[in-house]
């Protein structure tokens, strides 16, 4: 595997998010649970970054560390350069569950982050329709979510964390709940979207099939405790097609993937 | 069916009973909504008319239903009269116990130490009967409209809270993780996202709470009245007069059904969102599933 090079010196690129030595447990009367243990991760200005790993290493934990709606009980998390106390500005979030309101219509859920802060609704509202319009949503403004598919939900989502334009943008597990078809589907435009306007992405997913094609590198995590094994550097050309994954190189860097949680027992195959 | 039985069967000329009780319900839902509960009451009338005449029951025990009738229209302005003033006790108990419902709903979620103290609390007066207190009202606030306010609230309020703190509480956490990124308040998370969450909840409380207010001002013209359907039950109950009792029986059933459904429009007004509400304009969803 010559072209998964580990990275080994970040400082040569921007770093826009930085997680350094960061561990989490959680107390609970049933005993301690360690999520993360030492996590060291860099997330450059304009990357697209996924972190895949089983179920329950603590990927979920790891967003919400970064995105300050979780304190790490070690470490520091430190986003533009400033240590994380809070949810940082600038951010955009987009969780598995669309958690869309239902009493109000797509346009009022992509507009809900104006009514929270101290913005005039009027001057987001052409930004909104631009947004919907982008993914496919024109002429649904006015729908309420319950009208809309899973597929067309998660796109409101979508678009919610971008009104502002943010910087950076938390993704944990989006198209975790969608059927295949829907997810190549947003794949595409997502990749679309982040190559018009280069947003830094950290994207949460356990399909190593979705990290390859969308990063720019791709961590992988163990569970218990939860820690980063290796990142890899994806050297694909963009646009990628979703051919791209019939190809040998792609094949290799998600064999590579495999071969990891293979040697992690994540897999309990038995021939 | 018949048409079936009649090409396989040997016997095609005998009808079985069966038939004849599947045809009811078979056509049953062909009928009109409104007719259908016309039916159904209209039905029940006559049964109780017959059975009165057939197994000849005393009018001082069960009077006939035309007996009835005739009696509510007797003097209706003074029968109005009686049914409008429980009608608004029991609104102004209502409103009382929403508006205050929904404040200590609010007080309790979003403060540990008024959870502890306060939701405690009611819980403890809640197990106490109010009917037991009802006498004690009549002592601080005198025999006026007040007492039976007062009763209708208090019955009223514990559903009120209890199931507008569930709604409050059952936010779906990511959605207060999705708030909290975007910078929003404790106050404009409470108003812009729990509150419209727990509504469907307040709804459920507030059905149930509108019949419990309608109890607790009959039971407030109970203990000391000179006005209302409470009243009237107690002044015929002491003249032996049941034909009047009934009518007045009657009349709360009336009042308790209208005022169950003025809560159910209103919910149709207020949550046309919501999954209860969706079917009655399902083919939207329909509609747009093909459009994409």
């Amino acid at each position: 595997m010559s072209d998964a090079a580990i990275i080994t010196d970040p400082k040569s690129a921007n770093v826009y998010a930085e997680l350094e030595g960061v561990g989490k447990i959680f107390w609970s009367r049933r005993g301690d649970v360690e999520a993360l243990r030492s996590v060291d991760l860099q997330i450059r200005t304009g990357e697209f970054l996924s972190v895949v790993g089983p179920s329950g290493c603590g990927k979920s934990t790891m967003l919400k560390c970064v995105g300050g709606l979780e304190p790490v009980t070690a470490g520091v998390v430190r986003v533009g350069g400033e240590p994380v106390s809070g949810p940082p500005d600038n951010l955009g979030i987009v969780f598995q569950r669309d958690v869309l309101l239902d009493w109000r219509s797509v346009i009022d859920n992509v507009l809900i982050s104006v009514e929270f802060g101290a913005g005039n609704r009027k001057d987001f509202e052409s930004r909104a329709d631009d947004l919907l319009r982008l993914f496919g949503l024109d002429g649904f403004q006015n729908r309420y979510p319950w009208e809309l598919s899973g597929g067309m939900r998660q796109r409101v989502a979508i678009a919610r964390a971008l009104l502002n334009d943010p910087v950076f943008l938390l993704m944990d597990e989006p198209f975790g709940a969608l059927d295949a078809l829907t997810r190549d589907e947003l794949n595409i435009e997502l990749q679309r979207i982040w190559n018009e306007t280069k947003k830094t992405v950290m994207f949460i997913t356990h399909s190593i099939a979705e990290a390859v094609f969308l990063s720019d590198r791709v961590a992988v995590m163990k569970k218990e405790p939860g820690e980063i094994v290796e990142i890899l550097e994806i050297d694909l050309p963009r646009p990628r097609r979703l051919a791209i994954r019939e190809t040998p190189e792609f094949g290799a860097y998600a064999q590579r993937i495999r071969e990891i949680f293979e040697q992690l027992g994540v897999y309990k195959e038995k021939v | 069916m018949t048409d079936a039985t009649k090409s396989t069967a040997p016997e095609p000329t005998t009808l079985r009973a069966g038939d004849l009780l599947s045809a009811i319900p078979r056509n049953w839902y062909k009928l009109n909504r409104g007719f259908r509960v016309a039916i159904v009451l209209m039905s029940t009338i006559v049964l109780w008319e017959v059975s009165v005449i057939v197994f000849d029951v005393k009018e001082f025990l069960v009077p006939r239903p035309t007996v009835v009738g005739a009696m509510m229209f007797d003097d209706p302005l003074w029968m109005l009269e009686h049914t409008w003033h429980t009608f608004y006790e029991t609104i102004i108990g209502f409103v009382l116990a929403v508006v205050f419902g929904v404040i200590l709903a609010i007080l309790i979620v979003s403060s540990r130490f008024l959870e502890e103290t306060l939701y405690i609390l009611l819980v403890t007066l809640n197990s106490v009967p109010k009917v037991a207190v009802a006498p004690l009202f009549v002592v601080w606030m005198g025999t006026g409209l007040s007492p039976k306010v007062a009763i209708a609230a208090m019955i009223a309020i514990f559903v009120i809270v209890i199931d507008m703190v569930l709604g409050l509480r059952s936010v779906d956490p990511e959605m207060i993780d999705l708030a909290r990124s975007m910078k929003a308040s404790k106050m404009k998370t409470l108003f812009k996202i729990r509150f419209p969450h727990a509504l469907p909840n307040l709804f459920a409380g507030m059905k149930v709470a509108i019949t419990l207010a309608l109890i607790g001002s009959i039971v407030g013209e109970f203990v000391a009245s000179d006005k209302g359907l409470g009243y009237v039950i107690l002044v015929a109950q002491g003249q032996f007069d049941t034909p009047q009792m009934f009518v007045s029986i009657v009349l709360l059933a009336i009042l308790g059904t209208v005022l169950f459904f003025l809560v159910d429009l209103a919910e149709k007004f207020v949550l046309p969102w919501h999954v209860s509400r969706r079917q009655e304009e399902g083919g939207a969803d329909a509609k747009i599933a093909g459009a994409h």
